[in-house]
This record gives C-alpha cells, sequence and structure tokens, in this order.
C-alpha cells in the first residue's frame, strides 16, 4: 500500500480560477466586491440605491445570481449600467467558473467596480473565491442578532458588515448591539455599517466606504 | 448543502492522482475540514458515501480530520485551541487571559493524502 500525500486545497480548480480573476481585477484596478446575506436582507435593493446614487458616467457594473428568474437583473438594469443575471439553476452559490463566463462578454479596463450579488445564503458561498477584493455580508434587523454566531464562517470571511433596514428597528425585538458583539466576537477587524435604504439613513458611510476602498484599489501594486 | 460537489471534486482529484499510477487502486481518502471551512464533516462523509455507491469505488475508506479554531495571542504568543463549547468565537488566552488574540487556522478544506495500492 502506498500513501501518497497531497496536500492541495479540495477547491483547487476553483482557487486557479479565482487568482486568475483577483489578477485580472488588479491588472485593470477595478474594486471588486462580493455581497453575502440570507434570501430577503436587502442584497438587491442595497445595490439599487447604491446605483442610484451614482453618477451616469460612473464606470459600475453588477453580476447577480440566483437559482432561478431574471428577476434582480430587471431590477438592477433601470440605472443604466451593465448588469448580467447568473442563473445558477439549482446551485446554492455562484463559483469562479460563473463568474469568468460571465466576464467574457464585458472589458474590465471600462469597469472601476464590478459588484457581484451572490445567492442568498450564508452557508455555501463562504467556500467559493470569486476573485474579489472583499466580501460584504449583510444582516438585516428583522433576522436574528445571533446569525454571525450561528453562520460564523461567512461572518468570519466578510470584511464588511452592513446592518440593514434599521428603519424598522422600532418596531422588531433586535438587539443592534449584540448583533455588533456577535459580529465581533467571530471577526475582531470586522468593520461595520447602518443602512437603511427606505429612509437612506447610513447610505453616505456607505458611499464613503466604497469611495475609499476604490481609492486604495487604484494603488495596488499588482503582483505578477 | 453543498458537500455533494465538495465530495465529488475531493474524488475527482483523488481518481486523478490514482490515474497517475498505472495499475494502481484507490484504496482510501483523507481529509482535513476545519470548523469555520463551511463545510459539515458529516454531511461531507454522508456525500461522499451517496456518490460512490454504485461505482468502482464503492469501498474506498473516507476519513475526515476536523480541525478546531486556532488563535495565537498577541501579548504571548501562545497559540491555543479555541474552546470546544465555544469553537467560532474569540476566546481569551488561557495562559495570559488577554483578550487581543489573532486568528490562525481553522478554516481548512484541504484533501491531505490517497492510499492507493500499486501492483
Amino acid at each position: 500500500m502506498t500513501v501518497v500525500r497531497m496536500e492541495e486545497k479540495v477547491l483547487n480548480e476553483n482557487q486557479r480560477i479565482a487568482l486568475d480573476l483577483r489578477r485580472r481585477f488588479q491588472e485593470n484596478q477595478v474594486l471588486c466586491l462580493n455581497l453575502v446575506s440570507s434570501p430577503g436582507s436587502g442584497k438587491t435593493t442595497l445595490l439599487e440605491s447604491t446605483l442610484a446614487s451614482f453618477r451616469p458616467e460612473e464606470r459600475v457594473a453588477v453580476l447577480t445570481g440566483d437559482l432561478q428568474t431574471e428577476n434582480d437583473a430587471r431590477r438592477l438594469m433601470r440605472y443604466g449600467f451593465p448588469v448580467q443575471q447568473i442563473v445558477t439553476g439549482g446551485v446554492c452559490h455562484l463559483d469562479g467558473k460563473m463568474i469568468e463566463r460571465a466576464l467574457g462578454k464585458w472589458s474590465l479596463a471600462d469597469l472601476d467596480i464590478l459588484f457581484i450579488e451572490n445567492v442568498g445564503n450564508l452557508v455555501c458561498p463562504s467556500s467559493y473565491d470569486l476573485g474579489e477584493e472583499s466580501k460584504i455580508v449583510l444582516l438585516s434587523v428583522t433576522e436574528g442578532e445571533d446569525k454571525p454566531l450561528k453562520y460564523p464562517s461567512m461572518f468570519h470571511k466578510a470584511s464588511l458588515l452592513v446592518l440593514t433596514k434599521i428603519d424598522l428597528l422600532p418596531y422588531v425585538p433586535f438587539d443592534i448591539d449584540a448583533a455588533r458583539a456577535n459580529a465581533r466576537s467571530v471577526h475582531p477587524e470586522m468593520e461595520i455599517l447602518e443602512v437603511s435604504c427606505s429612509t437612506g439613513k447610513g447610505m453616505d458611510a456607505w458611499l464613503a466606504w466604497l469611495r475609499k476602498r476604490r481609492a486604495t484599489t487604484g494603488m495596488l501594486t499588482v503582483e505578477r | 448543502m453543498h458537500e455533494v460537489g465538495i465530495a465529488s471534486s475531493i474524488l475527482e482529484a483523488s481518481l486523478a492522482e490514482t490515474a497517475r499510477r498505472p495499475g494502481a487502486r484507490l484504496v482510501s481518502i483523507g481529509v482535513r475540514v476545519g470548523v469555520l471551512s463551511g463545510v459539515d464533516a458529516d454531511a461531507l462523509q454522508f456525500a461522499f458515501e451517496c456518490l460512490v455507491a454504485d461505482t468502482d469505488e464503492r469501498n474506498v475508506a473516507f476519513s475526515v480530520e476536523t480541525c478546531p479554531r486556532v488563535n495565537r495571542c498577541e501579548q504571548c504568543g501562545h497559540e491555543f485551541d479555541s474552546p470546544s463549547n465555544a469553537p467560532f468565537t474569540d476566546a481569551p488566552c488561557p495562559q495570559c487571559q488577554c483578550r487581543q488574540t489573532r486568528f490562525v487556522s481553522g478554516d481548512q478544506l484541504d484533501l491531505k493524502f490517497i492510499e492507493v495500492e500499486e501492483p
């Protein structure tokens, strides 16, 4: 019997594609952000409000993933920026190959920011690197404040937590301080923002976060 | 939820390595799964068994090593496993009680080894 040491990542093939995507994003100075959350936390709504606040000449695009339907793409297309729906047909996450395929139609040199709206799911998307600069996790105040403890893998990997629907705080038992503490216990360095897309509260801070991230991307040196 | 896809990636890589050795037969597979990998060890085991059930690989042994979250204390440098009753959160350093700790590992999803029988 021969034991063969493998010592490789199980998702080797996805990792290879993700590294290639990351190199392409860096070479073209594109800030790629991977938005993840449970279904219904407000990823599409946050993107709608974000796109609505951009000037038409901004170089922004969105890839949005769902198991079925083109509904999200239709919602996002109204703002005049390039949008593509990725229908996974039952697959519970986006993977590197899906992103690579979708990007085939676009020139990265024409983009400054690429948003990827992942499939609503706090489990599986955490295992698949898409070449993004950061994962952003959304948690709405109509969910439980213990989500970071229940789904630690995702909250551990995301660099920013956006607490959404904060206009509903007076009507729900959500303990926002506990939510923050839970997120930080899983990921001490996590940045946290609070946003309501209905009232616009917190949108300025979110847009400032984007601008700051975008500025740092421009200064990144490309690893070859 | 996505353990079937992961099990099939593991099987694929193992069979590819076996195929590089003329006449070899795959006997066992060893993987390493961290508590923060987003993959459940039992579900992965179950997915693998279902995947190979009616194939030539049905007798391949599949072993999963579960890895804890490991943190390093910023003050005294001590490396420690997070307690099993709170495997995901940042526990204080058991040596100096300092709360400034840094994540070291716990998100592994690795194919460790395969065992093959060669002619």
